[in-house]
């Protein structure tokens, strides 16, 4: 992939920077650039989460896609942050076959991959026991 | 709106077709159909045909105009549709409308997809362009791993078990057994599932549906003008179509597809039946646990019994409701863009009593459920004998 690419996303992954609705007050992460409930009259802005959340649901990954061959077995988890909105990350710094559903995590920032041998090494979240 | 029927139906063997390339797969499908129609290829207005990724599996894009030309078919309009996994249902659901409409007559919706002239790794690189790219997949989310997401938190809430989710790969793989266009015509036990490599916990090797080679074509043309072509048409009831957020992490479940139940509930609508009225259906099993979730969500059991219902036999051939007559995906096959196509025919020839030894007796209704991604893109057909 090109650079831009990753470079582009790199407040949200880095910072956890989703955005919210003027509107109804919902907070997304990933960030929306619509709120689906309010549309047109809806008024998105940047907004930091901060990272606290807990695990909804949970799988150990045995064979893992190419760029992450290298890390498996990992967990990987979708996560509800404590402000409403859910994301994918994988939960790290910890035994894999520890994570349960309702566990309690915190996002960091970490290295996620690399696009080829020769390619972009990418960053972003991961979530690590609170 | 003009009724429509299904007048000829053509698939190819199922399976890693190193021999056959994509070109004459889908010739192979179609050439079945048009014979089994019984009507000149001149009289074909118009093509759909349902692919994910042509371009990522064999570098080759527009593929509409390569199948028109390779069929003999040009100057007709032939349209490729892209809905993921889901895409041969949406070509179906296309043509319908197209011949519903009054523009069409006689209209041809296949499904095509040649998974194997890349590595298995690519492949399932391919296969996870479904997934949001930016919010799973950039992480180390792959399908297998998106849907072990969901059977985790389905056993979770409803106590379902990995040996509920075996025997739907058991059961599919038996049906499979009496399909010769299937991919595994093997049994296999809950043990051998139960002891296969994990792929994603819960998930193992053999609760995931294959890397398949296929194609498979439908022949649609208006229901009063069926007759003129096979003393057995099969009407298309219903057709529902809906969608979902692409990521998963976005629902407000992760146990069964708002976009399933959507799709059944206008396709039950416009038929004016519903779940307890149909003999059989084919339903998007790429993981056990999907067809776990597909039986709930189509209403075919409560929510969260559909583990329980799998395993007290009512989802096997014989049953209060066979799943997957032909083996479903898990043993039939999923060549991904063909899927949806592949489950038309298997619900045309139940209903013509042509299935042979895995025939439901007396069918005279059935439904297909054809899923994109992780339920992003859900189409519903209820096909019935026709009158």
């Amino acid at each position: 992939m090109s650079v831009p690419r990753f470079w582009r996303e790199i407040p949200n992954r880095y910072n956890l920077i989703g955005t919210k609705c003027g509107n109804c007050n919902k907070v997304f992460f990933p960030p929306r650039y619509i709120c689906p409930k309010c549309r047109r009259i809806g008024k998105l802005e940047p907004y930091k989460l901060n990272g606290k959340g807990k695990i909804i649901s949970f799988t150990i990954t045995h064979v893992a896609p190419n760029g992450f061959e290298d890390q498996a077995p990992y967990a990987l988890a979708i996560i509800e942050l404590d402000e409403g909105p859910c994301l994918t990350a994988q939960v790290t710094d910890c035994d894999p076959n520890q994570v349960k559903i309702g566990d309690r995590v915190e996002m960091v920032f970490r290295r996620i991959g690399q696009d080829g041998e020769d390619g972009a090494i990418y960053y972003g979240y991961k979530a690590i026991p609170a | 709106m003009r009724k429509v029927a299904i007048i000829g139906v053509g698939l190819t063997k199922f399976g890693e077709l190193w021999d056959i390339s994509f070109r004459r797969m889908i010739t192979e499908a179609g050439a079945r159909a048009i014979e089994d129609a019984g009507i000149d290829g001149k009289r074909i207005d118009a093509m759909y045909v349902g692919n994910m990724s042509a371009g990522q599996f064999i570098r080759q894009e527009h593929i509409a105009s390569l199948i028109a030309d390779q069929a003999g078919l040009t100057p007709i309009p032939c349209t490729r549709v892209e809905a993921a996994c889901a895409s041969g249902g949406l070509a179906l659901r296309q043509a319908m409308i197209s011949v519903a409409s009054g523009i069409h007559d006689i209209v041809v919706a296949a499904g095509i997809e040649k998974m194997t002239d890349v590595l298995a790794e690519q492949t399932t690189e391919a296969l996870a362009t479904a997934a949001d790219q930016e919010w799973e997949a950039f992480v180390g989310a792959t399908f297998p791993g998106i849907y072990a997401l969901m059977a985790r938190r389905h056993m979770y809430e409803f106590g379902t078990t990995e040996e509920q989710m075996a025997r739907v790969a058991v059961k599919n793989h038996h049906n499979a057994c009496f399909n010769p266009c299937a991919q595994y015509q093997m049994e296999i036990t809950v043990e051998d599932v139960l002891n296969s490599s994990p792929v994603n916990t819960p998930l193992k090797l053999l609760d995931c549906s294959p890397i398949t080679d296929g194609a498979a074509c439908v022949i649609l043309a208006p229901a009063d003008k069926a007759r003129e072509f096979t003393d057995t048409p099969v009407i298309i009831a219903g057709t529902g179509q809906a969608s979902d957020t692409i990521s998963l992490h976005d629902r407000l479940t992760l146990t069964g597809l708002a976009a399933a139940k959507k799709a059944a509930e206008l396709a039950y609508k416009m038929a004016g039946v519903g779940p307890n009225d149909m003999d059989l259906a084919e339903v998007h099993d790429c993981f056990t646990i999907a067809e776990i979730m597909a039986i709930e969500d189509l209403g075919f059991c409560k929510k969260g019994d559909g583990g329980k219902v799998t395993e007290q036999g009512e989802t096997a051939i014989g049953g209060r409701i066979p799943i997957n007559t032909s083996g479903g995906l898990k043993g039939k096959g999923h060549p991904v863009g063909a899927t949806g196509i592949a489950q038309a025919v298997e619900i045309t020839q139940q209903l013509r009593g042509e299935a042979g030894k895995r025939q439901v007796n007396g069918a005279e209704i059935g439904l297909t459920h054809n899923v994109g991604g992780s339920g992003g893109t859900v189409v519903v057909h209820i096909m019935k004998r026709g009158d």
